[in-house]
């Protein structure tokens, strides 16, 4: 018998007894446990049983104001956007099953991009399967390693996720600070390839970049632009195009991201570009290439809500009228906001700090309205936020109705 | 700018930041020892980058996890 079938083929006493890979998580599981053990409701665990529209649902029970989606423009019930869905699926079934590259490219995928190419008049648009794809593909598709990559430090984490898989030179300067941007594109290399990435409405606070000038000291150093328009696109400029229309710099830009999860009100994401090689990153993206296509219904209805959003400028006036009117109302309640001014349909309530938060949140969903619970490190400054998204589905009576809600739990919890 | 003139500079740039008022050492770590969260990283590199006109990518600062890497870091980058 051989020495060696009598021994273990593993130490028996492993170094660290109770440590696995996991153990890296104990402080975010101690800092849950924590939280809950007060008979806290989860935040984190939150189930709509029914929807009942764009702003109502049963949560957990309850009929609740959602004032925490980035339904912005109410498509998700619109019943012509709901009728093509309903066809698409019929018509075509219910996915794919491929990448877009091989079987994953149906009718409605060549449609949806056209109609994108429409709403922002420029010459490629290629969709994803989500918007994190959209900007994982695309940064770190063009920026490799040797490239310098100069971004905002508040930015998505999609974008940092891009960045990290590129592997390109990551050089972040402080939030919507102009001057730090450019010490920074002055002491890039001579000859480094040089990508901007800015994004039009910062989703924490839901303050807006200042892209006129940032776009324009970009250029200057002869560096490309992308910028990630999430959470404007249906809502802010003439036409919905987001933050570089407003700003009218548009055309100076090289990359516009998007995402149908929001304005669209299904899921998915996009570039939009007028670079004459554009159409290459099809073959050379691989979170493009590597993933299943989304489903025809899908595409159908982002198709058709994309189309209407062009025509959306009533619906964009009363969604400016009730972020006005949520802003004013919380300021003058006494609650601390993240911006001065409303500059886009989030509204941020600062909490002063996690346990109260967590306490003002649920008040909140007690009381009939639900709001997105946002702690570090998704926040900047490790910043605890009671983040406020409207839709232009909100009546102005439901605005008033948030505002009573807000005023009780406030109190309640001694805040204000 | 030799490493010890570099050394120096870094030394009064750290000042506002070592809360604690830390004994600095080339051993001492910016994230156990300092506590810098990321925020206070981003500030003391602009700080730096700024002194010296230099860039430390983040590429550059995941390499960096003590007081004399980083001073070392710093004499190279600004030599070249």
């Amino acid at each position: 018998m051989s020495e060696g079938i009598s021994q273990p083929d593993q130490p028996q006493a492993l170094e660290g007894e109770g440590k696995d890979l996991f153990s890296k998580f104990d402080d975010v599981i101690a800092l849950r446990e924590g939280l809950l053990s007060s008979g806290q409701e989860d935040p984190f665990n939150l189930v709509m049983e029914k929807v009942l529209s764009p702003t109502r649902a049963i949560c957990n029970g309850r009929d609740t104001i959602l004032l925490g989606t980035y339904n912005y423009m109410g498509m998700t019930f619109d019943p012509d956007v709901v009728e093509a869905g309903k066809q698409a699926l019929s018509d075509f079934g219910t996915g794919t099953t491929g990448s877009r590259v091989l079987n994953g490219t149906y009718q409605g995928h060549k449609e949806v991009e056209q109609a994108l190419m429409d709403y922002y008049e420029m010459d490629h648009a290629m969709v994803f399967s989500t918007g994190y794809q959209a900007n994982l593909g695309i940064i770190s598709t063009i920026a490799g390693k040797g490239d310098y990559i100069v971004l905002d430090i508040d930015s998505h984490a999609s974008i940092w996720d891009g960045c990290a898989l590129g592997q390109a030179e990551v050089v972040p300067f402080k939030h919507n600070d102009i001057e730090a941007m450019e010490k920074r594109l002055k002491r890039i290399p001579e000859g480094a390839g040089k990508l901007v990435i800015l994004e039009g409405v910062y989703s924490m606070l839901g303050d807006v970049a200042p892209l006129k000038e940032m776009v324009a000291v970009a250029k200057k150093y002869g560096a490309m632009v992308l910028v990630d328009e999430a959470h404007s696109m249906g809502f802010i400029g003439e036409n919905g195009r987001g933050v570089v229309e407003d700003a009218g710099v548009i055309d100076d830009v090289d990359f516009i991201i998007g995402t149908f999860s929001k304005s669209v009100g299904t899921v998915g994401g996009f570039c939009v570009s007028n670079h004459p090689k554009f159409e290459i990153m099809r073959l050379v993206c691989r979170p493009y290439v590597f993933t299943a296509s989304l489903p025809p219904s899908v595409v159908a209805t982002a198709c058709t809500s994309i189309r209407k959003l062009m025509h959306g400028s009533n619906k964009r006036a009363h969604l400016w009228e009730n972020s006005k009117a949520l802003h004013k109302g919380l300021k003058d309640l006494g609650f601390k906001l993240g911006t001065e001014e409303p500059q886009s349909a989030i509204i941020a309530v600062i909490m002063p700090d996690l346990q109260q938060g967590a306490a003002m949140w649920e008040a909140l969903i007690q009381g009939g309205l639900y709001v997105n619970l946002a702690r570090p490190p998704a926040t900047p400054a490790n910043m605890t936020l009671l983040r406020c998204s409207l839709c232009a589905e909100h009546s102005e009576e439901e605005v008033g109705e948030i505002l009573s809600i807000f005023e009780k739990a406030g109190k309640q919890i001694g805040i204000i | 700018m030799d490493r010890a003139e570099v050394d120096t500079k870094i030394r009064s740039l750290i000042e506002p930041f070592n809360k604690k008022g830390i004994a600095i050492k080339d051993e001492t770590t910016f994230q156990n020892d300092l506590e810098f969260d990321s925020l206070t990283v981003m500030d003391f590199v602009a700080e730096i980058e700024d002194e010296f006109d230099i860039i430390i990518s983040m590429n550059q600062q995941a390499e960096i996890e003590n007081y004399g890497q980083l001073v070392d870091a710093v004499t190279k980058l600004q030599a070249d």
